[in-house]
């Protein structure tokens, strides 16, 4: 983690949709009168999501506005919370898992290609098609190494098979979320070795 | 009532009351840097670690309720490590800068760390370095220095009720702040640099001027409103160099305005150090003797009736007592105080002051302000009335109702109409008031100065009395006076005799010519080109519009320069003390006119302060009793009159120019810049 700005370039405005705004009014009802602040953190992400991956500034007071709150509070959140993105992102954002059980794994081989294939950690890509950033933990240790693209995880990763998935994307052919090893989900690798039969639901024996 | 046992005292305090509150109570001290009496409890610095029996662990004692049977030690070795370790981590990332820090020698981390400080550290690693932030022209901050107790954050928010100050990023990360760094916008907004434990925020126009032991330290009082706030003047030798805040939870607590904070620069500019008179129409440096001869001379064989003497805001009692005694042993009877024309009426103590009291705030349930804007012309009382309306035991919240200017006052409010006649037709407040146990009606001087002054006066107070706002426990008229002068002035009886002119009589007779002399003690708010060709005697301070008008100009005494006797707007007399002497040949102002009346061979009958004093309690008797108020025990009925339909305005257009010793001050004009500035950019929004 380092210290987080915002961009120095910023839009003018920022508005939600129409679409949006319905969202946001139903989010907002759910919470007692006085508490609308609750809804701050929905908003704001959906605020990055409307804005191509990233939180302007004016999105911040726009969202303040609508909920009746200080500008500095909203703010509070937006830099608290890592997954708010401040400055620009690629059209595919890469979060790179680098906490022990992904390390262990070989995250810093991913990290090696994303330096080559995209460039320094936080810049997009020349192509404005990547960007990436090294993150804690995203809850998917027992597929170790793994990266999270959008909204996707990429999982069982080494560098080749990394690599094909970014080539892939930059490709704008389909990609296969989940493991990119043979395994299915987080089964062992080479097949089951327990629970191979499904036993009695009467008895609820099996081996 | 917990009892509970503290370094083997027992203490009983308060249901509610934290432990901390328990060991002070115990008469242990407890360290803390994020705990605040004023603030609401963060719990985050981790400095006010106890130990109490039966709790595996070294408790935060500000966040722990007292319990019934806690038996807590404050001096245990596990108590003494623990606060040891806290303070290792607070200094991991505080620069050791001490030497040129303007927090030394007054800077809680530092005192702390002589107690809990271990001599070396072993931290290893870099140091963390912030990036500067900008707050405004006031606060200056050194954000490395920051340990992050938010007791800034949550002042802004709880007691200024500007909620501008915020914490981005996280953990090591975290940074105090303003959205995008803009100025900071509260009237009370350098009081965070008092709360701050250590030099992350000091104050800029006092950066590297002084150090805290090298200043005497003057207990007085504050003449920037009516508030009366209560101040400590720290002055180096013959100058001020800074204005704390003293507490007092009458008045002020412990907060000031930031006008009556960073005004001493305005007490060396402009000053009038030697009297002056006017010689073929250019002003010209005197003596004393000289200006007294030249003032006895104009005023030889001029009847009384075309004399008159005009209070300005910033006088003291005892020189509005010599003023009003030297002319009436005129004949003079054309004396006021109201320079500002306010249809007060000074034969009841009840019909101008604030009956609620300052304090009494805390108590009222409704309030109604008429043709005030309390921020402005009361940073102080508007931040009480924000403390009310944040306290939760009011019954579906307090209720503010505003009639004249629709300005942010920090809390919510109803606004039922712009003028006069909103107060025949309240609309939905009336109930409001009615059904309340405790309303209070403020009146402001917005209100009061207009030609329909008087009629909104009777008006408001009859309104007091139909709400029941005014019984036998419960006094909730009150007029909120912007001028520290008025009220002892009022008390003092300066209001034209018989068939003397006020202020308004006066300024016309000087122009048709029927007043021939005018005194002007500290009066710079009036129009001066209506003074015609009347001879001005300006005594005064500084080289505002007064002097500039004046034939002879008598250098008087500042507020820091004297001791003096002032009354607030609520009828509390506090004596002000004197930090520095007057600048050059300056004096004291009641000793100006004592001497001025020797040579006008009227000479008054007193020759020092206690005389004087005894003077004016002969006049009025709560004058003996300093730091009190006197009851007012009747309130008058005031005749009925014609209401105007003009809205009401506020007297405070801009908050850091109402006097000449704020007109003086850089720190001030640059505050009152930086707000138009902002004005003129949120306008263009």
């Amino acid at each position: 983690m380092s210290v987080r700005r915002l961009d120095p370039n910023q839009p003018d405005s920022f508005a939600f949709t129409a679409e949006n705004v319905e969202w946001a009014k139903k989010q907002i009802a759910k919470y007692p009168e006085g508490k609308q602040a609750s809804a701050v953190i929905p908003l704001l992400w959906r605020a990055q999501e409307q804005h191509d991956g990233w939180l302007p500034e004016p999105a911040i007071r726009y969202v303040a506005e609508m909920l009746g709150m200080d500008y500095i509070r909203v703010l509070e959140v937006a830099t608290f919370y890592t997954m708010f993105n401040l400055s620009p992102v690629g059209e595919h954002f890469v979060q790179l898992c680098g906490t022990t059980p992904c390390w262990l794994r070989g995250a810093d081989d991913l990290k090696e290609v994303c330096r080559k294939h995209i460039g320094p950690e936080g810049k997009v890509s020349a192509d404005g098609k990547f960007s990436w950033m090294e993150v804690e933990c995203l809850g998917a240790c027992v597929n170790a190494p793994m990266v999270q693209i959008n909204a996707d995880f990429f999982e069982d990763l080494d560098a080749s098979s990394f690599e094909r998935v970014l080539n892939d994307l930059r490709e704008g052919r389909e990609v296969k979320p989940g493991p990119q090893s043979e395994r299915h989900a987080s089964e062992p690798e080479g097949g089951l070795t327990s629970l191979t039969t499904v036993g009695d639901p009467q008895t609820g024996g099996g081996d | 009532m917990p009892k509970l046992t503290v370094d083997g005292i027992e203490v009983e305090v308060e249901a509610g009351a934290t432990l901390l509150q328990a060991c002070e109570e115990a008469g242990a001290e407890i360290p803390r840097f994020c705990y605040h009496e004023r603030l609401s409890i963060a719990g985050n610095c981790r400095m006010c670690l106890v130990e109490v029996e039966k709790s595996p662990k070294p408790v935060a004692s500000c966040a722990m309720p007292a319990g019934d049977g806690m038996v807590v030690s404050t001096k245990s070795e596990q108590v003494k490590r623990a606060r040891e370790g806290v303070m290792e981590f607070l200094l991991i990332n505080h620069p050791l800068d001490c030497p040129i820090c303007d927090q030394g020698g007054e800077c809680d981390l530092q005192d702390q760390s002589m107690a809990y400080g271990v001599d070396g550290s072993r931290f290893h690693e870099n140091k963390r370095a912030v990036e500067e932030k900008y707050m405004g022209p006031l606060v200056k901050t050194v954000m490395t220095r920051c340990i992050h107790c938010t007791r800034c954050i949550r002042f802004s928010q709880e007691v200024a009720g500007v909620p501008e100050l915020g914490a981005i990023g996280r953990g090591e990360d975290m940074e105090i702040t303003t959205y995008l760094e803009h100025a900071l916008t509260s009237e009370l907004s350098a009081n965070v640099v008092d709360l701050c434990p250590v030099g992350a925020l000091t104050f800029r126009p006092f950066a590297y001027t002084a150090r805290p032991w090298e200043l005497k330290k003057t207990e007085s009082i504050d003449v920037m409103d009516a508030v009366g706030s209560n101040i400590r003047v720290d002055a180096r030798g013959p100058e001020v160099m800074r204005i704390l805040p003293r507490l007092n939870d009458d008045v002020n607590e412990e907060w000031i305005s930031d006008k009556t904070r960073f005004v001493w620069d305005g007490l060396k500019m402009q000053r009038l150090d030697t009297p002056f008179v006017r010689i073929n129409g250019r002003l010209q440096p005197a003596t004393w003797e000289e200006a007294f001869a030249a003032i006895a001379a104009r005023l030889k064989d001029v009847d009384g009736s075309r004399i008159a003497a005009i209070a300005g805001d910033l006088a003291c009692a005892e020189s509005m007592k010599a003023l009003k005694d030297l002319y009436t042993s005129l004949g003079c009877t054309s004396i006021d105080c109201r320079q500002d024309g306010a249809k007060l009426d000074a034969s009841n103590r009840g019909a101008y002051l604030f009956n609620t009291t300052i304090a009494g705030i805390e108590e009222a349930d409704a309030i109604l302000l008429v043709g005030t804007d309390p921020r402005k012309e009361a940073a102080i009382i508007n931040a009480r009335i924000l403390k009310r309306a944040r306290q939760k035991d009011v019954e579906g919240g307090l209720k503010v109702g505003v009639i004249g200017p629709r300005n942010d006052l920090t809390y919510d409010y109803d606004y039922i109409g712009a003028g006069p006649q909103s107060l025949k037709d309240l609309g939905s407040f009336g109930d409001v008031l009615k059904n309340a146990a405790r309303p209070m009606i403020v009146i402001g001087q917005g209100a009061l100065t207009r030609k329909d002054g008087a009629a909104v006066l009777a008006e408001a107070l009859a309104l007091a009395k139909s709400v029941g706002a005014i019984t036998d426990e419960w006094n909730g008229f009150n007029v909120l006076h912007t001028a520290a002068a008025r009220v002892a002035g009022l008390d003092l009886g300066l209001v034209p005799g018989e068939g003397g002119r006020d202020v308004e009589g006066i300024l016309e007779g000087a122009s048709s010519g029927e007043i021939e002399v005018v005194h002007l003690l500290g009066a710079d708010e009036i129009d001066m080109n209506r003074l015609g060709k009347a001879f001005v005697i300006y005594q005064g301070t500084h080289g505002d519009a007064g002097a500039h008008r004046a034939d002879v100009i008598l250098p008087g005494a500042a507020y820091t320069e004297k001791n003096a006797t002032w009354v607030n707007t609520e009828g509390r007399v506090q004596l002000g003390r004197r930090a520095v002497f007057p600048p050059g040949s300056a004096r004291e102002d009641w000793a100006i006119l004592r001497a001025l009346s020797g040579v006008l061979g009227k000479t008054l009958p007193y020759d020092d302060l206690d005389a004087i004093r005894a003077a004016m309690e002969a006049d009025a008797p709560h004058f003996a009793m300093s730091d009190v108020i006197a009851p007012v025990t009747e309130m008058p009925s005031l005749p009925q009159g014609e209401l105007d339909a003009a809205p009401f305005e506020t007297p405070v257009r801009d908050f850091f120019m109402t006097n000449p010793v704020a007109r003086a001050s850089a720190v001030m004009a640059e505050c009152s810049a930086g707000r138009a500035a902002a004005a003129r950019i949120q306008a263009a929004e």
